[in-house]
């Protein structure tokens, strides 16, 4: 069976779609997503979907709960390279993809991750300190 | 007994294109600015020529016989190419109907039976009534094709994606927005945003006439798509009457970042891309830094 694979960059995790996603595989990412993301805790994931040339509600829905749910484990996550096409279905769709960040390419995308995180780690900072006081 | 209409048709073949050419020329309306009388000639001929050898006493009240399939194609040209041409539809019927003349004419001089000359002339008249609607549809569906070709080119012409500087674009937009135009800027824009790797678009509206709720949910829906591609998108332009319209439909624009003018909006554009435009001391030109 095809599984989508997730490379663990640093802090970050990096998910390349290379196929049109059909729900099962959909469903699968969505748990080995979150399954990663707990298991590495990483502080980020970046979705290349610039290969996804055909998306659907359920797709877009699963975008969105991917990002809902790194969110829950303290990640943020970044979709780049959509497809005009891509964007212009999920907006017909009336599916924003609110809570998900969006880069043009995985450069970019980097970037963006590094400074959210730059800015979090810059407002949290006392927490941190005494998160390693506990520890 | 039955006149074999083919046989006289055939027999007064020349006589009839004569005859019809007299007819057409003589039209005061005749357009010989749009079309030489040599090219009026070679058109009518091959009519004339392809009408006698389809037509027979058995087809004569069927004119959807397939005998008068190269009929009707040459009829079909003729109407489209004088629909791209610029005649009239008046113009454009009227050739038809002068060939009807130009056949009754001839059945009159051929036919001595006045009861015979009398249902024969009603049939070939039905049979050119028939041609000219055709010919007619044609000619409208020739000009629809002329009008549907010059919206699209509008389309293309008056949604032109420039790109201002290095990561922003930007895209005015001049007239009304409808939902098959929103579709074509929001094509063209994203599909610009890929191939420039910009990171913001300014749409620029100081060109929309009217903002109603239809047009701000296709403004809307281009920035969520410039979103979603990875990019900021400005809204820039809005005239106050516009600013106005919006509050009173209640439309929320919060959510977007929105420019009086489109200068603010490269403005901010440079800001958010850490570009800074000063003047030079020595010399009157500006430049950009890092």
């Amino acid at each position: 069976m095809d599984r989508i694979p997730i490379l663990r960059m640093g802090q970050f995790l990096l998910v390349t779609i290379q196929v049109d996603l059909y729900d099962r595989l959909a469903l699968d990412l969505e748990a080995d997503i979150v399954k990663m993301v707990n298991k590495t805790g990483a502080r980020g994931v970046l979705i290349d979907i610039s290969a996804v040339s055909i998306v659907d509600s359920f797709m877009g829905r699963i975008i969105g709960n991917i990002g809902v749910m790194s969110k829950l484990l303290d990640a943020e996550t970044v979709v780049v390279g959509m497809q005009p096409a891509v964007a212009i279905t999920l907006v017909e769709l009336g599916l924003p993809l609110k809570g998900v960040y969006t880069a043009l390419n995985v450069d970019k995308g980097m970037d963006l991750l590094r400074s959210i995180i730059q800015d979090d780690v810059d407002t949290a900072d006392t927490d941190d300190d005494d998160d390693n006081i506990a520890e | 007994m039955a006149i074999d209409i083919t046989k006289v048709l055939k027999k007064n073949q020349s006589a009839l294109l004569e005859k019809w050419m007299t007819n057409q020329l003589a039209d005061a309306g005749l357009r010989d600015d749009l079309m030489s009388n040599e090219d009026l000639r070679v058109e009518s001929e091959e009519l004339v020529n392809s009408l006698v050898s389809a037509i027979s006493y058995s087809n004569l009240d069927n004119a959807e016989s397939g005998d008068f399939d190269q009929v009707l194609e040459i009829l079909g040209g003729i109407s489209i190419s004088r629909a791209r041409q610029g005649f009239s539809p008046k113009e454009t019927g009227l050739f038809v109907m002068s060939l009807k003349d130009a056949l009754l004419n001839l059945l009159q001089q051929e036919v001595k039976d006045a009861k015979e000359l009398y249902t024969l002339s009603n049939r070939v008249g039905r049979l050119i009534d028939h041609f000219s609607i055709a010919t007619f549809e044609t000619f409208i569906k020739g000009r629809e094709e002329v009008i549907l070709r010059q919206t699209d080119e509008i389309t293309e012409i008056s949604t032109p994606v420039i790109r201002v500087w290095d990561g922003i674009l930007a895209l005015p937009i001049i007239g009304t927005l409808d939902s098959a135009r929103t579709q074509v800027v929001m094509e063209s824009l994203l599909t610009e945003i890929v191939e420039t790797g910009s990171s913001i678009a300014i749409l620029d509206i100081s060109g929309v006439p009217t903002v109603d709720s239809l047009v701000a949910q296709h403004l809307l829906k281009t920035v969520s798509a410039t979103r979603l591609m990875g990019a900021d998108c400005i809204i820039s332009g809005i005239r106050p009457e516009i600013a106005q319209t919006i509050v009173h439909l209640g439309i929320d624009l919060s959510q977007i970042i929105t420019k009086a003018s489109l200068a603010s909006a490269l403005l901010y554009a440079f800001r958010s891309l850490k570009l800074e435009v000063r003047k030079v001391n020595d010399g009157n030109r500006f430049a950009v830094k890092n």
